[in-house]
């Protein structure tokens, strides 16, 4: 997708805590609009510091960053409700930030909200719902500002296989509306063919790239297509470029 | 005073299924009553008991009396001089001690705790000085006190605040520092300014330490404003000096009525704030379950 200018860039981007834990290594690759890039790696290799340094929350050591920082969209592994305030108000916290006006506000929450299928739920409370519909507030409320990139910090994990498949084709299905461009970091090797346009493997600290693979299937993708060969055979391959990433540390997984 | 030991009682394990929870409801709902009830009956009983098995007539009037007795002289009596009339008069002096003790408690402590939250060293310049106020004892200031305000309304209002202040600084700090990590990333990542964290996100998830601050300064004001008010024997007649004159003139019966008096606006106080706090909270946090 050479044509188009990328939402973000990496130029060979390093990262050195202060503690010398060396987290990133010369990663370099861009992410346009419509494209849904994910990465897959052992825990521990960097995969959240690269977000991060793509959101700007933190700089890298080395390298440079291009990214439409202005309404970013930031799906952390938590769903990061504020426990005082209803799904309505949660939805609406972003636009509020940004200063929108309430009845502005109060249009783009609701049709977040009803994006994500959470109609009748508006006056809950975080306590009340479970962990796939605090997700589902969450990206709701990363929705209403339209963002034109989506970083996505494994926000996943903590639910169960089945909302986590659910969640999955709501993602896609999400994406291919929105047609942002997308960076989505997870352990999950079926998770991340499922959603993506490209999937890319980092190894074991310090993360480099080891190497890309095209998803070549359409939008909108079906439940089942889990269950097609041909997505069996990327999740392998997938896998096998995943079991050299593990460096001589051992990524327990 | 044990009638308002708030729903901890008891009652389970009475009924098991499910079509016969309603019932457990409301035995339960009915035992809440109940429990203390019984409780307050059993202490006035063993009150007549001693009151009447082991004490001659002048000890029962001296130390002693009968709450019959505390009921007739205490209660009952409605004088200029005596009975009920001046320790409720007594009693709005005090409680207006301690309400603007409290208030202006709460207004200091939450402003000394934003400002203890901007910045490291705002709270390393601050927090010794507000342990220090926390552990000096009371009655060591009191001289002080009585140099700088005098013996009105504004002295025990000082006592009050230097009694109240801590839990409120410290509980405030605590809620405001107890956001979480991924929320300061949102707001950093939309470009909030130190006002709208504050006012967004620090503010609002403080609310439950707040209030529990607020709790435990509310109990601290009214003993504040009995306590500054027996030490400063001039002014206006609070409910602490009462106290102390019943003692002296051996007025029993009123001084029992004044005490209780003074332990039923703690509890009143204390069921005020517990109420706000439920009402505050009720939608988001664990804690708001224990005051129903």
């Amino acid at each position: 997708m050479g044509d188009v200018a990328p939402a973000l860039k990496f130029e060979r981007i390093s990262k050195t805590f202060p503690d010398g834990t060396e987290a990133l290594d010369g990663i370099s690759f861009s992410v346009s609009m419509g494209e849904f890039v994910t990465i897959v790696g052992p825990s521990g290799c960097g995969k959240s510091t690269l977000l991060r340094i793509a959101s700007g929350l933190l700089e890298p050591t080395s390298g440079r960053v291009e990214a439409d920082r202005e309404r970013i969209g930031y799906v952390f592994q938590d769903a990061t409700l504020l426990d005082w305030r209803n799904v309505q108000n949660n939805v609406e916290l972003l636009p509020q930030l940004h200063g929108f006006p309430k009845a502005e506000r109060k249009r783009l929450a609701s049709e977040a909200i009803e994006l994500v299928g959470l109609q009748g739920f508006e006056r809950h409370y975080p306590k009340s719902l479970s962990g796939g519909m605090k997700m589902r507030v969450s990206l709701a409320r990363t929705l209403t500002l339209a963002p034109p990139l989506f970083l996505f910090d494994e926000p996943f994990a903590a639910v169960d296989e089945i909302t986590r498949q659910r969640l999955n084709e709501e993602t896609q299905a999400l994406f291919q509306r929105e047609g942002f461009a997308g960076l989505f970091i997870t352990h999950s090797i079926s998770e991340a063919v499922f959603m993506s346009t490209r999937v890319m493997v980092m190894s074991a600290r310090p993360g480099r790239i080891l190497s890309e693979h095209d998803v070549p299937f359409s939008y909108p993708r079906q439940a089942d297509l889990r269950f097609d060969s041909k997505f069996g055979e990327l999740c392998g391959e997938v896998s096998a470029a995943l079991e050299g990433a593990h460096g001589s540390e051992d990524g327990h997984e | 005073m044990s009638e308002h030991e708030p729903g901890s009682e008891p009652v389970h394990g009475q009924v098991e299924t499910d079509d016969e929870e309603d019932k457990a409801g409301k035995g339960a709902a009915l035992w809440t009553y109940i429990a203390p009830l019984i409780t307050f009956v059993l202490i006035i009983g063993i009150w007549y008991l001693i009151s009447y098995g082991r004490m001659d007539a002048v000890r029962r009037r001296t130390a002693l009396p009968a709450p019959h007795t505390v009921f007739e002289d205490g209660l009952l009596v409605w004088e200029d001089r005596k009975g009920l009339k001046p320790i409720l008069e007594a009693l709005l002096v005090t409680s207006r001690v301690a309400l603007i003790g409290l208030g202006i408690s709460i207004a200091i402590g939450v402003l000394l705790a934003v400002v203890m939250n901007t910045a490291k060293w705002a709270e390393r310049s601050i927090f010794p000085y507000a342990v220090i106020i926390q552990v000096t004892p009371i009655l060591a200031l009191v001289p002080l006190i009585r140099n700088w305000y005098g013996f009105g309304i504004s002295a025990r209002v000082v006592v009050c605040v230097l009694i109240a202040i801590f839990p409120v600084i410290t509980n405030t700090l605590f809620g405001l520092q107890s956001a979480k990590e991924g929320h300061h990333d949102l707001f950093t990542l939309h470009h909030a300014n130190w006002l709208t964290r504050l006012w967004r996100l620090e503010m609002p998830g403080a609310m439950p330490a707040f209030l529990t601050g607020m709790r435990i300064a509310a109990g601290g004001c009214v003993i504040g404003a009995v306590v500054g008010d027996f030490f400063f024997r001039q002014g206006e007649i609070g409910l602490g000096r009462l106290i102390d004159n019943y003692q002296k003139d051996t007025r029993i019966p009123e001084l029992f009525t004044a005490t209780i008096v003074a332990c039923l606006f703690g509890i009143a106080i204390f069921l005020i704030v517990g109420w706000i706090s439920n009402r505050t909270l009720k939608h988001w946090h664990e804690s708001a379950r224990n005051y129903t």
